[in-house]
């Protein structure tokens, strides 16, 4: 177990980690009642439901190490949109069906890759955490993945759809393998992986999935990057507007 | 007379068999295989406890319900702890609970299928030697098919029977 670590910057990777399940997870049960076709209302809801499970044990772990009597609920409900830590991509707006499954896509294989990696993380919490939540996650990208193909290599109008989602999120995901400092003394210490140690297996993932789905892989590498940092875009203040509301208006009120 | 001198672990197991999951009457959480240990503590019954989706709605109910089927036979002192490793895995539901599940009309899991993430379920259904032959709960016909690999709670699948035409619940693996 390694304890030299700053524990400022083990906080930071928890929040992360479970901000970016959480504001993914709220994301997607935006559509509950919304989508096309019945199942994949039931299967957006039952991501959604598995992304907030794991947000449970990230942000409950992020509060026992902080140590300052932070519950799970009270990270999420109780901060202002500077003080998560999410990345951009999973605050892009649902969009279309297309655009909500190519967000889930890209950040599933991402997702897949890095609990993969922290099931050996020398904090035990975390790999035991990142055991359970990899079962769940597994099922995700087994889905998204299937979904990516059926539509990109669908009709005209459905590739159609995936190539322009593809083009609109893809500046989203070089943020996942930003590396600072923080990431740097984790890896250093065995407890996450760099970040960018995770880019090769998710590159192989996604141009396998993309090439089966006749898409074509943009080529432009600008990265739109901040939210791992506090800086987002204007669309997560409407998510925490949505999501904080019962909090903020009836402070403490439990069910 | 404290706990500890009138109920035996076994005692405490036995009444846990008859505790129904609260989505699925039919089988019991020992049958579900997420009680994990059962040990007294000093005067304190200790009962851990494993989820068996991170999100899944029933475990604060599961909690309550254990709490209350103990208190109700006499134990006074009770905590219930959360164990997450090794996660749940559908492997620990019982023969029993499996036969219950199948006569209820969910199919039951089929050992050693669990997504992996390595796409193995696109591979097989465009080979057509999908691994995964479930049999439908009511008519017993293998001529089923995958609706959706998520179905009315997290730990279904949606399938539908090609021969009484029926829609059924698959308990997936994981």
């Amino acid at each position: 177990m390694a304890t030299s670590v700053n524990p400022s910057f083990l906080l930071e990777f928890l929040l992360r980690t479970g901000d970016n399940a959480l504001i993914l997870g709220h994301r997607v049960s935006q559509w509950c009642g919304h989508s096309p076709v019945l199942e994949e209302d039931i299967a957006l809801a039952n991501t959604a439901l598995d992304l907030i499970g794991e947000t449970q044990l990230w942000l409950g772990l992020a509060g026992e190490v902080e140590g300052k009597g932070r519950t799970a609920d009270s990270l999420a409900y109780l901060r202002d949109a500077a003080e998560f830590r999410n990345v951009l991509l999973v605050e892009r707006p649902n969009g279309d069906f297309g655009q909500t499954l190519m967000r889930q896509f890209l950040f599933d294989v991402w997702h897949f890759e890095l609990l993969t990696a922290l099931q050996e993380s020398s904090n035990a919490r975390i790999a035991e955490i990142s055991a359970k939540v990899l079962k769940e996650v597994s099922y995700h990208l087994e889905r998204s993945a299937d979904l990516i193909i059926r539509l990109g290599d669908g009709s005209a109008e459905s590739h159609r759809h995936m190539q322009s989602a593809l083009d609109d999120l893809w500046a989203y995901t070089g943020e996942l393998f930003l590396t600072d400092v923080g990431d740097d003394a984790l890896a250093e210490a065995g407890i996450a992986p760099a970040p960018a140690s995770l880019k090769p297996k998710w590159e192989a993932t996604v141009s396998r999935v993309l090439g089966e789905a006749t898409l074509r892989r943009p080529t432009d590498n600008y990265i739109h990057k901040g939210g791992k940092r506090g800086v987002h875009t204007e669309h997560l203040g409407y998510i925490l507007a949505e999501m904080q509301f019962l909090q903020r208006a009836y402070p403490g009120a439990i069910w | 007379m404290g706990s500890l001198a009138q109920f035996s672990i076994e005692q405490v197991w036995h009444w846990l068999s008859e505790v129904p999951d609260p989505e699925i009457p039919v089988i019991s959480l020992a049958d579900l295989g997420i009680v994990r240990d059962i040990a007294w503590d000093h005067d304190t019954l200790v009962v851990t406890v494993t989820p068996t989706y991170t999100g899944c709605p029933a475990t604060t109910v599961i909690n309550l319900d254990i709490e209350r089927a103990l208190r109700e036979r006499g134990v006074e002192k009770i905590r219930l702890e959360r164990r997450l490793a090794p996660p749940w895995t559908t492997d620990w539901i019982s023969r029993e609970g499996r036969e219950k599940l199948r006569v209820y009309g969910i199919a039951p899991p089929v050992d050693g299928t669990a997504a992996d993430g390595r796409l193995m379920a696109r591979v097989n259904s465009l080979s057509g030697a999908s691994n995964l032959r479930i049999s439908c709960p009511r008519c017993g016909s293998i001529h089923t098919e995958k609706v959706s690999q998520f179905g009315s709670t997290p730990c279904k699948a949606s399938y539908r029977c090609g021969d009484c035409l029926e829609p059924f619940d698959y308990f997936k693996c994981i």
